[in-house]
């Protein structure tokens, strides 16, 4: 294993975070204390860390409807991030985005997104300024199996193309768009598609960190290099549902007990770093105790953090009205 | 000063403010014309010769052809735009809108809300709208109170050519994204441009016309028509007002109210569709904010509740005329 103590102690961090994050979510949306429509990211990790990994805050990136983790992944502030999901007015976005619209540009998350095939466009315009500018840096556009299937995600795949953009475009196939089966919505496949755009296209087993992490290796040094846009076809699942609240009736029985006990992309990495001999047991541990406490911490300041006003309703809209 | 075309005057404003902020680059189909193709570049300059000239000047880099493909080039200059650049992006016909509508109002417009105050969107959305050229209904609808509706954007619509380009100006300068709404049957209008560079504040009307008796609030191609009207009734002893609000995002409520206050009779003319439009909203406006200055009621002139008809007999009629404005505003002090 050629990858740095440092460098495997911090993937492993950010892969723990957005798990920790995530299951907290899901337990405190179930009290009731987080409003409106959270989509949640735990399964997935191994996918926004292994192609993050790669970037800096040269780089941006937008994310989809489930972009917890692409923001951790990212770099975004983790109690910043909570205390926007519990609405309050510290939060990330001062309360006025929510799970759906987190974004920190200083950073270069450009955004989760409501909307699903939302983010390539942008992100072949972050891809241009990058370009134009020459500043070096790459455009990664996460996108879901659901969200390939929009034509904005398409037609960002021939832009990009023909502008010969440092794109990667990720596509997150967990499996599900929704309630239906990506086997079943998507026509032809991921990879045919970047095909018949004259893209690079790789597929890649998603639940595996080091997979995703050598797979993207390429594809952003090709974008860094002006060799225009790639794309990655990511396999891997969502643990919870398409969102909080959803009963998966959809899903086989026992499926998700199934792909916890042998998918879990976290258990993987611990299984391949300690068998390596690079890490311990208990140097996972002790991230994973860490992360603990940076999330029982993020949760109760968001808890005690105060809401919007009044005053803040009608700001924000404008540079300048 | 010097004649220009409103085609001309666009053109100038986007050259003049390329060569003082490198930032700012334009995109849109055929905007040089001719990419790819074997015979001349800068083919066409745009569909109708807005952007001519402007590829040899600055390079491919900044002045960029894109595939007809407006949900993925309206979005990328929206994400170029939240990313550090200036892009004037051109939707050839506000009528395309509903290909590629999403990046505008729910990216483009929401992100500086969604993302608490911390994003800029220097966009401007360069549109083609307005009938008279016997486009038929899908290449010659107003659309833009659908773009009024939403908070976030601006909206700008030039009635001449000088206002054409200190509004482009100010529309490139903005930090806000703004949908900049260019009548295609004006494009070969001229007036008087000053060559230097100016710019016009969003959210100041013009009045192009002064008088005591009735306030018309008109919108683009509609405020020539408007000022015909006047001028005839001025000749038949009727002092008209004429108000051209030239932004509808961000609009000048005080000046259409501080006019109805002195005149108390109010008609709006719009070449939108009559349901939810600018004439509505204003006629809303002034009901709640200068009701008791009311001599008469408000009339609004729309053209009806239809698509836009081809055949020119039916658009003819379709469209808002200075003699049906004139006939309307001459009721009102005659009643």
């Amino acid at each position: 294993m050629q990858h740095s103590r440092q460098f495997l102690l911090d993937s492993y961090r950010s892969m723990a975070t957005i798990r920790r994050f995530e299951d907290r979510v899901h337990d405190e949306f179930a009290t009731g204390k987080i409003p409106g429509f959270v989509h949640l990211y735990a399964g997935e990790e191994a996918s926004a860390v292994g192609v993050c990994s790669h970037l800096d805050d040269r780089d941006v990136i937008a994310s989809t409807h489930r972009g917890h983790g692409h923001c951790i992944a990212k770099g975004c502030d983790v109690v910043a991030m909570m205390k926007e999901i519990y609405g309050r007015r510290d939060g990330a976005c001062g309360g006025k985005g929510g799970s759906m619209h987190i974004a920190d540009l200083s950073r270069g998350m450009l955004g989760a997104n409501g909307i699903v095939g939302g983010g390539p466009p942008l992100i072949c315009g972050a891809a241009l300024t990058a370009k134009y500018l020459k500043t070096g840096g790459v455009a990664v556009a996460f996108v879901g199996d659901g969200g390939s299937n929009q034509g904005t995600t398409l037609e960002s795949y021939n832009l990009a193309k023909v502008w010969n953009l440092p794109v990667i475009f990720v596509v997150e196939d967990n499996g599900y768009a929704e309630s239906t089966a990506s086997a079943w919505s998507v026509g032809g496949s991921q990879l045919g598609r970047a095909k018949g755009f004259g893209m690079p296209g790789v597929e890649v087993d998603g639940f595996d960190f080091f997979a995703v992490h050598d797979a993207a290796r390429e594809p952003i040094e090709r974008a860094r290099n002006g060799g225009g846009p790639s794309l990655m076809h990511v396999r891997l699942t969502r643990f919870y549902g398409h969102f909080e609240g959803d009963a998966m009736t959809y899903r086989a029985q026992g499926e998700v007990t199934k792909l916890r006990a042998g998918h879990d992309s976290l258990q993987i990495f611990r299984g391949k770093v300690t068998q390596a001999g690079v890490l311990s047991g208990e140097d996972l541990d002790v991230v994973e105790a860490d992360v603990a406490k940076l999330i029982d911490d993020a949760v109760s300041r968001s808890e005690a953090a105060a809401m919007p006003t009044e005053a803040d309703l009608l700001t924000d809209v404008y540079v300048r009205y | 000063m010097a004649k220009k075309t409103y085609r001309q005057a666009i053109n100038e404003a986007i050259a003049q403010e390329m060569r003082r902020d490198h930032r700012v680059i334009v995109m849109g189909e055929d905007n040089a014309g001719g990419a790819g193709a074997p015979g001349e570049s800068d083919a066409w300059g745009g569909v109708l010769g807005v952007t001519k000239g402007l590829q040899p000047e600055f390079g491919p880099d900044r002045v960029l052809d894109t595939p007809i493909s407006e949900s993925a080039f309206i979005g990328a200059a929206a994400g170029a735009a939240a990313t550090g650049l200036r892009p004037v992006a051109e939707l050839m016909f506000v009528d395309f809108m509903g290909v590629c509508f999403d990046q505008i109002f729910n990216q483009a417009a929401k992100f500086r809300y969604m993302f608490g105050g911390k994003a800029v969107t220097p966009l401007v959305v360069r549109t083609m709208y307005g009938a008279g050229l016997r486009a038929a209904s899908q290449h010659s609808q107003c659309l833009y109170p659908i773009f009024t509706h939403i908070p976030g954007l601006k909206v700008v619509l030039p009635s001449t050519p000088y206002e054409a380009k200190g509004l482009m100006i100010q529309a490139i300068r903005d930090d806000d994204p703004v949908i900049f709404f260019e009548h295609k049957a004006l494009y070969d209008e001229t007036g008087d441009v000053p060559d230097e560079s100016y710019t016009i504040p969003f959210g100041e009307a013009n009045l192009t016309r002064e008088g005591g008796d009735v306030t018309i609030v008109a919108f683009g191609r509609m405020v020539g028509f408007a000022n015909q009207a006047a001028d005839e009734l001025k000749r038949e002893g009727i002092g008209v007002t004429v108000i051209d609000p030239r932004t509808t995002s961000p609009l000048d409520t005080e000046t259409i109210l501080d006019s109805v206050g002195e005149t108390g009779r109010l008609v709006v003319v719009d070449e939108a569709h009559p349901r939810c439009s600018m004439a509505a909203d204003i006629a809303r406006l002034v009901a709640e904010e200068a009701f008791g200055a009311l001599k008469s009621p408000i009339r609004t002139i729309t053209p009806p509740h239809t698509p836009v008809p081809f055949s020119p007999a039916l658009e003819d009629l379709y469209i808002p005329s200075a003699v049906h404005i004139r006939d309307v505003a001459r009721s009102l002090v005659k009643a």
